[in-house]
């Protein structure tokens, strides 16, 4: 049974294949013991299918295909890269279902357009980085502000080489929701350096992760 | 569980760095909820140009977990009916800028100046202030220490962290009683706690909470409590017989009603005693060429149908005021 119903589906599929740059989604899984990887791959499929010129899926198996999982730095499952011309280190940590299938959408569309889409003013800001980030947005599938934090954290990881940026579905890895005291979202973990709550807008959310990497403060 | 899948794909009509340089919009809607969505789809079909300057599309909707009493739908999540609402405004053209306004004024030729928290200025013939009103707090010590730490302000967001775990839910109208059946699906211990007496939520609510949770009427929470970044109870008093107790919880949910989001409009139209927006019948304020709608204004009745319709008469209203003016 299909995952994107046909209402959804008449709505992706002119985006999907107006987009100028191909994209490949990686999806890692494995066949057992992973609540969410059989239908993670499948909606990479579904929407692959909708413009196979233009998205196509690379299935990896966790376990067996080490240098993928190596290259793409796959440490959980399922996981799902947005590739284009280059890696840019988008990611998704569990299915981008619910709200966040509004995430997926916007990076492959982004991916596919070659383009960030930040200000001039927030590109500007990125280049005062000083150091590699990785940026970890947890979420809850059922959060209506998460996707704009994990669409801000794919534009900054696609507007610099510094940065990666990860949406985590909180509640399919409820160690790493421990681990970082997640018990609202959207919350940004960077690791080792601080966190914040919250969806800010473009320039805040921007202007906090920078303070927060070159100042080092929590 | 069966998988859903939301869109709101704002890519397609945002607005552009500096496209609103040298732009005079002939509507700034201020709100992205049921009162600036159904302002918007009016205005559009009048073909105006229309901005929406929102963080958000859906408003109050989106932290509404099930809604039996919007004509046309028997029963639907808040969730979807705003991905309707959404859709359905999204068949136009209309600009959004996922913002928020934090100063508005008036300048020559009767034209409006909306300065966002993003430094972007908008400038338009005439405003629709529609945003809304949001979740009043309980000010009470531990509640800012320990919020995102137990302590909850969009239950539908971050009731999941909570599974299986003792709650307590403090308000006593419709979004505390469908907060508490959420978190009753979840195996949650819920203790619902009424500051007045009496219970404001529709009794249809009540009657599914009868026995699955512990009512606790005209109670007051005194503190919330916690240890290592955690919320660990709550102290509450009986406010009849003045007797306090604690009581141990994982989570406090604050479902206690709303306050407007009306701070920005403040000296640039007039505000009731409740702080909302005072507007006439025909959805007119205080200054001429600015109108308001929905959950921020002073119509009574707060409901999702209500704000629809007044931002059907906001954005009629607005048409008739530029037409007026252009002749």
């Amino acid at each position: 049974m299909a995952l994107l119903d046909e209402k959804i589906r008449a709505q992706v599929q002119p985006q999907a294949q107006a987009l100028i740059k191909p994209v490949t989604l990686h999806v890692f899984t494995q066949e057992l013991e992973c609540q969410f990887c059989r239908e993670t791959r499948q909606l990479a499929e579904e929407l692959a299918a909708m413009a196979p010129e233009k998205i196509k899926v690379a299935v990896h198996n966790f376990v067996l295909d080490k240098a993928e999982v190596e290259t793409y730095k796959i440490d959980k499952i399922p996981a799902l890269a947005v590739v284009g011309e280059q890696d840019y280190g988008i990611r998704f940590f569990g299915i981008p279902g619910g709200y966040e299938f509004t995430s997926l959408l916007q990076a492959i569309t982004m991916v596919g357009s070659g383009d960030a889409g930040l200000s001039q003013a927030s590109r500007m800001k990125l280049g005062a980085l000083i150091k590699p980030v990785n940026l970890k947005v947890y979420v809850t599938l059922t959060c209506p502000y998460c996707p704009q934090a994990v669409h801000l954290a794919h534009q900054m990881a696609m507007a610099s080489p510094l940065i990666r940026a990860e949406m985590i579905e909180a509640t399919e890895f409820p160690h790493l929701a421990n681990r970082d005291q997640i018990m609202a979202v959207p919350k940004v973990v960077i690791d080792g350096i601080g966190s914040f709550e919250g969806a800010l807008p473009e320039a805040l959310f921007i202007e906090k992760i920078i303070a927060l990497v070159n100042g080092g403060k929590t | 569980m069966p998988m859903d899948f939301k869109m709101d794909i704002p890519s397609s009509s945002a607005l552009n760095e500096g496209e609103e340089k040298d732009v005079v919009f002939d509507m700034a809607i201020l709100g992205g909820g049921p009162a600036g969505l159904t302002a918007a789809v009016y205005a559009m079909r009048k073909q105006m140009s229309v901005i929406m300057i929102s963080p958000d599309l859906g408003g109050q909707v989106l932290k509404t977990s099930g809604i039996e009493n919007y004509m046309g739908f028997q029963y639907i999540t808040g969730a979807e009916l705003s991905q309707k609402f959404s859709e359905q405004a999204q068949l136009f053209s209309i600009k959004r800028l996922q913002e928020s306004a934090i100063h508005l004024k008036q300048i020559e030729n009767n034209r409006f100046v909306t300065r966002t928290d993003g430094g972007r200025e908008i400038t338009s013939r005439t405003l629709i202030l529609a945003t809304g009103k949001r979740w009043r707090k309980l000010n009470i010590p531990g509640e800012e220490l320990y919020l995102g730490h137990g302590v909850v302000n969009c239950a539908v967001c971050d009731a999941p962290f909570f599974k299986g775990l003792p709650v307590v839910v403090a308000g006593g109208g419709n979004s505390a009683a469908s907060a508490a059946l959420d978190l009753i699906r979840l195996n949650c211990k819920v203790t619902l706690v009424n500051y007045s007496p009496g219970w404001q939520a529709d009794p249809v609510l009540m009657k599914q909470l009868q026995g699955r949770v512990e009512l606790l009427d005209q109670h007051q929470i005194l503190e919330i409590q916690g240890e290592h970044d955690r919320v660990t109870g709550v102290k509450l008093m009986d406010r009849e017989s003045k007797r306090e107790h604690q009581l141990e919880t994982s989570g406090v949910f604050i479902e206690i009603g709303l306050i407007p989001n009306t701070e920005v409009f403040k000296g640039f139209v007039a505000l009731n005693e409740y702080l909302e927006i005072s507007v006439d019948c025909a959805t007119r304020t205080s200054r001429r060429g600015v109108f308001a709608a929905g959950d921020c204004t002073s119509v009574p009745e707060k409901q999702i149908i209500i704000a629809a319709g007044e931002g059907a008469k906001a954005a009629l209203a607005a048409y008739h005021y530029i037409t007026f003016q252009k002749h």
